[in-house]
């Protein structure tokens, strides 16, 4: 087993629309490599419609037309080795297979995982009971109890439809869903927003609590950089289609090299600071027709000549610090 | 001395208690007081717990559902009697919505470019050019037609939908602008875009801004004046800064202590889990009593007041008793 539970390798994907016999590709997904450690937190940040959740589509297979892959491989190295591994080009079958026992995702706006006509309890059977080896319903139903008791969540809400049940608490019971299997890889985009700062403190230290003690791979999507902040080791910065920056935490924000993560992490609010803090000037691109060279070029201080002429690769700077940016020194 | 616009009073909401505790029924607005004045616009923000009420309160403000108890007025006029035609007209291009969830603002069968211009539409009859109104609105959010026009509701991102519906909000250029969550599916920057927004509308249009969110540092940084709410309740409502960084409530202090700082050194916290869903909203006395540290017995029994405490009115016994 490598040390890498997956790897990304220059993956292209655009979404391929028509309208009016008008034939238009929005160039998503631009390059993208990177791979993940077991036992890590890795964040994502970026620009929103930067790609962040065309990504993870992706990464777990699930993506449909019109977003089609233009090139690159996701492989991962589950350590069951029977599972299939290439999710760009697994069967449904295999990819159901591989669901929640050895990925799981919850995606944007995740409430909707769970089937708002069914108890709590049905959705447990639906997507754990198979991956559980626990033939008896009472006992697969006692096995639930239990877990739910570590995340410190009642038994009574298995008996809940999800309507019931307040945000946090929902937040809550999709993650138990997401790790009851103890996947080797969860996924997930914006898990806390819209949840109060107390409930997000709770569902965080959750999650920190379980990866703790399952050690498994955690892929985190948010805008929310405080959250990153206490959670990630480390962070991949997106923009426009492509990974723009990565490294570890501390260094994304005490030692942000790409412009645009400078901006991100000088713009942050903070409470007792009230000095005035600019959006990012300019247009966020249009993937239909993005401009010429690095993509940042037209809202960067620092551009030069070349940088509307050839798009900068990532370079790696330090210890686990890769950066797409040919100033990348400059301040 | 400027005026009362919006004057909000007791008011109060009810419902029913689904599925856990049938048959009984909680006030997820409860006796809720504050106003807005004509000629001194502000940005009032309201924070507060998931399920606290927020939604339910803007929805009464907007029209969207009756208020059960205490009223509503904009400019002296109970918001139970707009009738007509004529009248729901007014008041929309006087109060403005923008949701928390953009994918529910938006028709998915129809055209962005359609519905902005529609929307212009509606409210200048009489524009010869509404494609400028509506050019102008979102220019302000950072987008333009021939970006996003000619797409459907989800070609666009998360972000893109929301700046859609704020633009689509300011075209009447709305007195009072209820903001439900708006950036919480933006990313950082753009956030600070949005808030920003939020200031030069104030200073150019005279707009207030009722602005909900779980976000406190860019309520810190763009709020006048500040609402905390928890379970149905403002507990704890004044100037912006004054009580976040000097927070006097027990649970306005939970929620600055819980709130992250995007730092990596920030310090870890302990918290004590709420109570199950349901119990909490039904319980006697003050609803924050048994996670609060600084309770006394009475807190059990006694729903505390509304008093004045220097720059603030606060809904807390400590403060009750002499
Ligand atoms: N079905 C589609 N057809 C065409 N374009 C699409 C489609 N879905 C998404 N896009 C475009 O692809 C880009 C990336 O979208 P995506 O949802 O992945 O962004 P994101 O980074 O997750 O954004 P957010 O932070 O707002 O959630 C956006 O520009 C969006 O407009
Ligand atoms: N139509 C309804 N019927 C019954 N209960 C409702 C209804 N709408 C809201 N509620 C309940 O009223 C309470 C307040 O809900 P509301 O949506 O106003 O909270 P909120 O403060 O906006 O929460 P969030 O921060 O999660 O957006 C919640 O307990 C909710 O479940
Ligand atoms: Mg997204
Ligand atoms: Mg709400």
């Amino acid at each position: 087993m490598s040390q890498n539970v997956l790897s990304v390798e220059q993956l292209n994907a655009v979404y391929r629309t028509e309208l009016y016999g008008i034939k238009r590709e929005v160039k998503v997904i631009n390059d993208i490599s990177l791979t993940l450690k077991r036992d890590e937190v890795f964040g994502i940040a970026g620009e929103s419609g930067s790609g962040k959740t065309t990504l993870i589509k992706l990464l777990s297979g699930t993506h449909r037309a019109p977003l089609t892959v233009l090139g690159g491989k996701v492989s991962y190295d589950f350590e069951d080795r029977d599972a299939c591994t290439d999710v760009l080009n697994c069967s449904r079958a295999d990819l159901d297979s591989i669901r929640w026992k050895n990925l799981s995702y919850v995606m944007q706006g995740s409430m909707n995982v769970l089937n708002p006509v069914r108890k709590i309890h049905k959705s447990f059977i639906d997507f754990a009971y198979r991956h559980m080896d626990i033939p008896d319903k009472d006992d697969f139903r006692e096995a639930v109890v239990t877990y739910l008791a570590k995340l410190r969540l009642p038994a009574e809400i298995l008996n809940s439809y999800p309507h019931e049940l307040s945000g946090g608490m929902r937040q809550r019971v999709i993650i138990a869903l997401a790790t009851i299997c103890n996947p080797d890889v969860i996924v997930a985009d914006e898990p806390t927003t819209a949840l109060d700062v107390v409930v997000q403190r709770e569902t965080l230290n959750l999650i920190r609590e379980i990866q703790g003690q399952q050690k498994n791979t955690v892929l985190l999507i948010t805008h929310d950089m405080a959250v990153h902040a206490n959670i990630a080791d480390r962070i991949g910065i997106m923009y426009a289609g492509r990974l723009v920056e990565e490294g570890k935490t501390r260094d994304i924000f005490y030692n942000p090299s790409h412009p645009y993560t400078q901006h991100l992490i000088g713009s942050l609010p903070r409470i007792g600071d009230s000095s005035h803090k600019e959006g990012l000037k300019g247009n966020p691109p249009n993937l239909a027709s993005p401009p010429t060279g690095c993509p940042f070029h037209p809202r960067c201080p620092r551009a030069k000549k070349e940088c509307s002429e050839r798009n900068p690769a990532m370079e790696m700077i330090g210890d686990e610090h890769r950066v797409a940016c040919y100033y990348h020194g400059a301040k | 001395m400027s005026q009362v616009q919006l004057s909000v009073k007791n008011a109060v909401k009810e419902y029913r208690l689904g599925g856990l505790i049938s048959g009984t029924t909680f006030r997820a607005v409860n006796e809720v007081n504050f106003e807005l004045y004509t000629g001194k616009p502000e940005v009032f923000s309201i924070i507060g717990e998931s399920g606290s009420g927020k939604t339910t309160l803007s929805r009464m403000i907007l029209r969207l559902i009756k208020n059960d108890g205490g009223t509503i007025e904009l400019d002296g006029k109970d918001l139970n009697r707009i009738k007509g035609r004529k009248g729901e007209m007014d008041f929309m291009s006087r109060v403005q919505p923008i949701f928390q969830n953009p994918f529910e603002t938006f028709n998915p069968l129809s055209r962005v470019d359609r519905y902005l211009l529609d929307t212009a539409q509606h409210f200048f009859p009489d524009d010869p050019d509404p494609e400028k109104r509506v050019e102008e609105a979102l220019e302000a959010v950072g987008l333009s037609l021939e970006e996003i026009g000619k797409r459907y509701p989800h070609e666009l991102s998360g972000g893109q939908l929301q700046r859609t519906s704020i633009a689509r909000a300011i075209i009447p250029k709305p007195e009072i602008l209820i903001a439900d969550e708006p950036v919480s599916m933006i990313d950082a920057s753009l956030r600070m875009s949005i808030v920003n927004l939020f200031s030069s509308l104030k200073e150019r249009f005279d707009t207030s801004i009722i602005y909900i969110t779980h976000d406190l540092a860019t309520a810190y940084y763009v709020s006048d004046r500040i609402a905390i709410m928890h379970r149905g309740i403002f507990v704890e409502q004044g100037p912006a800064r004054g009580i976040l960084e000097n927070p006097r409530h027990p649970y306005t202090k939970l929620l600055v202590r819980a709130a992250l700082d995007p730092s990596p050194d920030a310090e870890d916290f302990d918290y004590k889990p709420s109570r199950f869903e349901g119990e909490e909203f039904t319980a006697k006395g003050c609803l924050f009593a048994d996670r609060c540290e600084e309770a006394g017995n009475e807190c059990f029994h006694v729903l505390p007041c509304e008093v004045e405490l220097e720059d603030r009115i606060i809904r807390c016994l400590k403060y009750n008793i002499k």
